[in-house]
This record gives structure tokens, sequence and C-alpha cells, in this order.
């Protein structure tokens, strides 16, 4: 099965093939959705198939390469289209597959009745393409054409609605502003693929992984490259500074935002740093900076997602905040618990955003939290189904969040220092607590909307997968049980994982003298921190509104800042957009485009005019004038002749 | 003695000369015809000289041909000025411009 | 001063004035009248260089076929006399100018070349050459080609003029 590993690849291109060309004369949904969804079944399969495969093969031996054909061949340059099974990509191929096939179920409920029922799905198809072709290429180059891919679905989906207004423009701009940003990250990443090249020779996983840990290179090169690699995740993967996208792509139908924005395409940088953990790993000031950076976006994030309102918002920002653990975790060292986190957030945030899209749909696309209320007995399932997500990214035990993220904060206090633990510590109860307020707003409490709206529970198409995922963020972790309570076997994920890290982790800094008591004192501590917030957040939510209300308009001040993101957009706009548009406009539109090129190209076309309107006074239709040229070249003929002569 | 035979050849590079203001001045069209039949002679004149003085026959032949494609050039050109003329009602060459820019 | 150099001078001369008579008059007639005496001139040189088929010939057709066309032609269409005016300026002395340049660039070569050192007039030759046995003999001989190809020439002459001048084209 693992030869046939390309089929993860071709089915859904075929997929997107189909409903692409015949699916608007496809009336029928149930056949679209079929379609769509069959094609990532059996990709999830033959995953599926693939890790049982390997799981029997020897561990020195578990990376196969599945070569189909030749692609480029041009000078020293040599980039087969090969898929590469190993450990790593497995891991993320079953993540994509399996979450992908369970949200393109639920989308056959979300956009029934949709005019455009056959496009969402072709679309989608193409992006779990790009996806994977992203996580199974053995090159760079396969790699970015992933990237780009992945960025292009993006785009078209965040669009999708494309008749729609979005704040203040419409879905087309948050569409644009994701593709632009992305590509301002991918210019990043494509200076760190040219200096790969100038620098090891090729841009093939294996011969360049090969040949950073064996040459002797100097740091400096690395840094370069790491920094270049780390900007392009930075783009893609929504850290600080190019976070801005992800919450304007809330435009997006909400499976848009459940596969793309939260399980999948927002983890190709995440899963591109652990695959390059050669490279920064050799890189020691990168990776304190990819740390600091994934810890302050973590912050940074969840504190804006405290006072949010749009139900989608929230958890935009929540992944972005995520995201940022995970960037925290790759930053130490600790590739297998950012990995491990990467799964476990698929499962409880892809079911959040259903969970909400599931609300959404009910309450007829209405998106403001203070307009819900009391929606847990006319949703039980959805409800019962948000609290566990909710209790799983609380880091609630023995939910999934819990053992992901116990195992970032402890490699990050055991490699990384005091403060970005307690940064990491503070974030995980600020997430507990806008979580919990986002869960009580909208299911508990007093009903707060108008009459006019009658909330029912969903159809079965979107309550079943809600139900999947929601075991599996329940169970999920215990897969990455640490060393301290699995006993024998240790962190049986950590153990899957940890060939791929071998030769990184040879460069990094391990734990050393912290105890299995302080592992245990931290985890206790976190907890407690979370189960507060939670009850701070019941308390305030529930019983006592009036002091949230009382709260804001106390640090009025720092309420605006935190509502309005802390006016970064703005601050964009007017530092990097406004400029560029308006030099655009003023230099390159009316002075280089209208006043040079066109000038020279009509004033050559008015020269030739000009000089053919004097040369054609030549024709004076006489003959005679015409004889007498002749003649005139007949004299300067015989001239010729005599002075030879 | 013998006429030298630069003389010959220079009659005959003055009738040329004679031929060609005529062609170039003249606005009638007939006159510009036997201008040009002027300028045939004068290179018949050159031919029958050099084939005297050298005693080929070949010159004599040549000129023989010479006056053929002339009578029929003339005779063709003369229907055509009056083709023109019934069109035009001119024989004034400047009067004929359609050709003008 | 043989008597060769005296008929030169006199055919000569009439040659060449009555050239420079033809082109200047105003009367269409007085310039045919003119030519003809050019080509009765030239077939006294002829006859001084002992062409005598060709000079015979130069009657015949040159003047009295060829002319007697023009005439007809001439009284047919009755030109008026001409105004000696140009309407383009400027162009009437530019072109005297560069017919003056030819002539004196043939002259000068034909000097310069100076045939007359290289070419010994062989008269016994040219007497024989210009006989008419001589010219029939060549002429379908080896000239036999370009014979047959002139009488095509005249064939298609004839039908061209016949119906390039009808009233109607058919």
């Amino acid at each position: 099965m693992t030869q046939y590993i390309y089929l993860t690849v071709l089915l859904p291109f075929l997929g997107f093939l189909i409903n692409g060309i015949f699916g608007s004369r496809i009336k029928n949904e149930k056949i679209i959705g079929i379609i769509g969804s069959g094609t990532i079944g059996l990709s999830f399969l033959v995953a599926v198939g693939a890790f049982i495969q390997t799981l029997g093969l020897p561990v020195e031996n578990r990376k196969t390469i599945v070569t189909l054909f030749n692609w480029i061949q041009v000078g020293g340059l040599n980039v087969n289209v090969a898929y590469q099974v190993d450990q790593l990509s497995l891991v993320m191929a079953l993540i994509v597959t399996g979450v992908g096939f369970i949200i393109h179920v639920y989308s056959i409920g979300y956009m029934h009745g949709d005019k455009s029922f056959w496009r969402f799905f072709s679309y989608l198809n193409l992006f779990i393409f790009a996806m994977m072709n992203l996580i199974l290429g053995d090159n760079f180059v396969l790699l970015f054409l992933g990237w780009e891919g992945v960025g292009l679905c993006s785009y078209l989906l965040i669009g999708f609605w494309y008749d729609r207004k979005f704040e203040k423009g419409t879905t087309g701009d948050a569409a644009k502003k994701a593709f632009i940003v992305n590509r301002i990250g991918d210019f990043g990443f494509l200076l760190g693929m040219f200096l790969i090249f100038m620098t090891f020779g090729s841009l093939n996983f294996s011969e360049v992984f090969s040949r950073a840990a064996t040459f002797n290179i100097p740091v400096s090169v690395f840094n370069f490259i790491a920094l270049f690699l780390f900007i392009g995740a930075t783009g893609k993967s929504a850290q600080i500074p190019l976070y801005i996208w992800l919450p304007d792509a809330m435009a997006g139908p909400t499976p848009v935002s459940a596969l793309i924005h939260a399980a999948t395409m927002v983890t190709a940088g995440v899963y591109m740093v652990a695959r390059c953990s050669i490279i920064f790993a050799s890189a020691p000031s990168i990776m304190i900076l990819i740390a600091i950076v994934g810890a302050l976006t973590a912050l940074f994030a969840a504190s804006i997602g405290l006072v949010q309102n749009d139900i989608k918002k929230v958890l935009a920002y929540s992944t972005v905040s995520q995201l940022g653990y995970m960037f925290l975790a790759l930053g130490v060292g600790a590739f297998t618990a950012g990995i491990f986190h990467v799964m476990t957030h698929a499962f409880f945030k892809a079911l959040l955003f259903l969970g909400a899209g599931s609300v959404i749909h009910s309450m007829h696309d209405e998106q403001d939290i203070q307009h819900y209320g009391g929606l847990k007995k006319y949703m039980p399932r959805t409800a019962m189904t948000f609290l566990i997500a909710a209790l799983a990214i609380s880091g609630i035990p023995p939910l999934s969040g819990f053992f992901s993220k116990d195992d970032i904060l402890w490699n990050a206090f055991a490699n990384g220092g005091f403060i970005l633990w307690l940064i990491g510590a503070v974030t995980a109860l600020l997430t507990a607590f806008y979580m919990f307020r986002l869960y009580f707003l909208t299911f508990e409490g007093k009903a707060r909307f108008g009459h006019d709206k009658h909330p029912h529970e969903s159809p079965a198409l979107m309550t079943i997968p809600l139900m999947v995922l929601a075991v599996l963020s329940a169970i999920g972790g215990f897969i990455g049980i640490p060393a301290l309570f699995s006993g024998e076997g240790g962190n049986r994920f950590e153990n899957w994982l940890e060939p791929v890290f071998k030769s990184a982790s040879f460069k990094v800094a391990t734990e050393g003298i912290y105890s299995s008591f302080d592992e245990i004192l931290l985890m206790v501590l976190t907890v407690a921190g979370a189960a507060l917030a939670i009850y701070f957040a019941r308390y305030i939510y529930l019983k006592n509104p009036q002091f949230a209300l009382n709260t804001s308009r106390k640090f009025k001040g720092l309420y605006n800042l935190l509502l309005n993101k802390y006016f970064v957009d703005e601050f964009y706009n007017a530092a990097v957009v406004t400029p560029i548009l308006k030099s655009s406009d003023n230099f390159l539109w009316r002075i280089a485009d209208v006043k040079i090129i066109d000038g020279v190209v009509n004033g050559t076309a008015s020269l030739i005019e000009s000089i053919s309107g004097k040369i054609r006074k030549m024709q004076t239709g006489v003959t005679q004038v015409y004889a007498v040229v002749m003649m005139l070249g007949i004299v300067i003929a015989l001239f010729w002749i005599i002075l030879s002569l | 003695m013998p006429v030298p035979i630069e003389y010959y050849l220079v009659l005959s590079a003055f009738m040329f000369f004679t031929g060609v203001a005529g062609v170039l001045t003249r606005r009638n069209a007939i006159v510009v015809f036997m201008s040009v039949e002027l300028m045939l002679n004068s290179a018949n004149l050159s031919l029958v000289t050099f084939s005297s003085y050298l005693g080929n026959p070949a010159g004599q032949l040549f000129v023989f041909f010479v006056m053929t494609v002339a009578a029929a050039e003339a005779a063709v050109g003369l229907a055509i000025i009056i083709a023109l003329f019934r069109n035009k009602l001119t024989m004034n060459i400047d009067e004929i411009n359609i050709l003008k820019w | 001063m043989s008597i060769e150099l005296i008929l030169f001078i006199i055919f000569g001369l009439v040659a060449a004035v009555s050239g420079i008579l033809m082109i200047t008059r105003s009367n269409p007639v007085m310039s045919a009248l003119f030519l003809i005496l050019n080509f009765g001139s030239l077939a006294g040189l002829y006859i001084t260089l002992n062409a005598q088929f060709i000079a015979v010939a130069e009657v015949i057709v040159y003047a009295g076929a060829i002319m007697v066309l023009f005439l007809f032609v001439i009284m047919l269409l009755r030109p008026e006399h001409e105004k000696l005016a140009f309407k383009i300026p400027g162009i009437k002395t530019f072109s005297i100018i560069i017919a003056i340049m030819v002539f004196f660039q043939l002259a000068y070569m034909i000097f310069f070349a100076h045939p007359g050192s290289i070419i010994k007039p062989d008269v016994a030759a040219s007497i024989k050459a210009g006989t008419v046995e001589t010219i029939g003999r060549e002429l379908f001989t080896n000239y036999v080609l370009p014979f047959e190809a002139a009488g095509y020439l005249l064939l298609a002459a004839t039908i061209g003029a016949v119906v390039l001048a009808k009233k109607k084209f058919v």
C-alpha cells in the first residue's frame, strides 16, 4: 500500500476535476457530495494502509520514497515528483485525510441549498490535493507547489460567496488579503530555498538533510536559511507579524474555516519547520527567535480573543494563539510535542468550528454571541460536543489537549527557561477563560435572541461528524502519554516520530537536571489555573453579567485596545499599504506608464507618421519626374565607373 | 586617313544626350516618344561603328533586332497614347498624374 | 582631308543639328519631320561605315514605316502646340543639367578608353561584313532563334496594338 501513496494525491485531484467540470450539470447534491467526500475517504484508507505497512517495518527502514517521474533536470538541479512515506508524513497524511473526510461529510449538510454547491466541493478537493503534495513531497519544490496551492485554495474558498459584504469590504477583499500576506511569507520561503540550493547543491530532502548534518557549514548560513524559512512559516501559519489574514479569513463558509484555518493549512508552517528540523537545530539563535515569536503570538492573540463578540473571530484568534504554542514547542527543540499539538488541535479546533457552524446555521447566519444564549436546550448534541472541545482546548485531563499542551509547557520550562513557561501558562489560563466565556454566552443562561429566530438541532449529516470529532478530542491524547505515566514504553507518539528528528535532537540542548517531581508540579499548576479560569468565567457570564460590563467600563482604554485588535490592521494600512498604493498610483501609473511607455510607443508612431508625410510628397505622379530621378541614378553610376577606371 | 572611331562614338553620345534632354523636358507625349526613338538610334550607331571597325557582322545583326523591337514598341506605344487620349483628352504627360500622393 | 572625313562631317552635322531642332520645336509635326531628316543622315553615316543592309533597313523601317505611323497618330489626335512651360519649377533646368552631365561622362569615358589605339580599321572585312549575303547567312544559320522570336514579338505587338486602340474593349 505504501507504493500506492500517490493515490492520496491523485484521488482528490480527480475529484476536483470531476466536480469542477461536470458539477454544474449534476443537479443531485448527494452525488456531488459523495464524489467529493468519497475521494478523500479513499485517500484516508490508503494512508491507513501505508501506516499499518510502515508499522511492520523495522525502525531504521521506515522511510520509503515512491518516485513517479523526473520533473526538472536543469544543470545541477534535479527534481523528481516523488513522495516520501515516513513517520512524520504519515502522521500528517492521516490528520489531513481523516479530519478532511469528516469535514467534507459535514459540508454536505452545511452547504445544502447553496447555488454553487459543486464549486465548493471541487475547491475542497483541490485543497486536499495541494495539501497532500505539501506533506508528502520529498523535495522543497514539491513542498512549495503544495504551499502555493493551499494558498490559492484558501483564496478561492474564503471568497467563495463572492457577492457578500464582509466588515468594511467584501469577501473578495478578505480573500485578497489572505493571498497577498501569504505571498509576502512565500517570498521569504523562496529566498530560503534559493539559499538551500546554493549551499547544499540540491533541493531534495534526503540529500539536503544528510549534507546539513555532516558538512562543515558556517552557522551564519544556517541562520539565514532558517530565518527565511521561518518568515515563510509566519505567513502561512499566522504568526506575528503576518497573522492579520486569519481573522479576516472568517469571511468564508465555516467548513472552510474548520478545514483550512484550523486543522490543515495553517499547520503547514509547523510541518515545514519540523521537516527541516536539522536546519533549524543548526541555527540556535533562530530557534530562540521562533520560541519567542511563538510565545508572544500565543499571548497576544489570546488577549484579543478575550473580548471579541463574533463567535468565529474568537475561534480565529484562538487558532493563532494555539499555533503560537506549536511554534513555541518547535523553538525549544521539542519537535514531537509540536506535531502532537498539531494533531490534537486539529481535532478540537475543527470540532469547535463545526459546532460554531452548526449554531450559525440554525440561527440563520447570526454570528454575534451577544445575541445568543441558552441554546443548550435547542441543540443538545452541538452543545455537548462543543463543551468537550472547550474542555480539551483548556487542557483539562484526561482530554487530548491536556497531554499535548502539557508536553509543550514542560519542554518550554526545561529547555527554554522560566519566562517562556510563564507566558505559556498565562496564555493557557486566558485560553480557558475566553473559551468558556464563549460556551456560557452561547449555550447557557437566558436566551438573548428575538422571537424571529427558531434554533433547532442540525441534521444528522452535521451532528455525526461532530460526535466523531468529540470522541477523537477526548481519547486522542492517550497516544502521547508522557513517559511519566506510561512506564516502560515511554511516550508512544514521541517514540514513533523520534527517528525523523534524530539528527536534529543531537544539536539541541536536552533536558537535564529537572526531575519528574517538577513535571508533575507544573502539570498540577496549569490544570488548577485552568479550572480556576473556567470557574471565574462561569461566575461572570452566568451569575453576574454586570461584572463584565463594569470591568469593561473601568478599563475602557484597555478594552478598546483589545476590541480593536491593538489597531494592528490600521497600522499596517497606514505604514505599508497606503504608501504603496499612493506611489504606484502617482509614480508608476501617471509617470511611468502614461508618460514614458505610452509616450515612447505613441511617439514612435507619430514620428513615423510625420516622416512618411514628408516622403510621400515625392510621388508627384508625373512620369518625367521619375525619369529625371532615374537619369540621376545613371549619372551617379557613371561617376562611379569613371572613378574606378 | 579613315575617320577615327572616337568621332563616331562621340556623335552617338551627343545624339543620346539630345534624346535624354527631349524625354525629360518635353510635355507632349508623342514628342517624348520620338526622343526615345532618337536614343535608340544613337545606340544603333555605336553598334554599327564597332561592327564596321572590327569586321564582325554580329553588331549589325544586333541592330537588325533592335530595329524590330523598336518598331513593335512604337506601334504599341502609340496605341496606348490613343487609348489615353480617348479617356483624358490631353496629350500632356504632366496632366496624367493619377499616381499622385 | 579624305573623302570619308568630309562625308562624316556633313552627315554628322546634319544628324546632330536635326536632333537638337527636333526637341525644341513646339509643333509636333515639325519635330517628326526633323526626326525623319535625322534618320536620313544616319542612313548616310551607315553607308560610310560599309553597312549597306542596315542603311537601307533604316530608311525603309524607321523613316518609312515608324515615322509615318507617328505622323498618322499626330494627324489623328491633333495635339495643340505645346506651351513650353513646366508645372514643376526648376525641373527643366535640372534635367538639362543632368543630360549634359551624361554626355560629358560618356565623352570622357570614350576618350579615356582610347579605342583608336586598340582597334585598327579593317576595311576589307567591314565591306564583306556589311553585305546582304553576310547578314542573311548569319541570320538564318547562327541567329535563327532570335529571328523566329522576333517574329513572335511582332505578332504580339500587332495584336496588342489592335486591342488597345479599339473603341470598346471586347
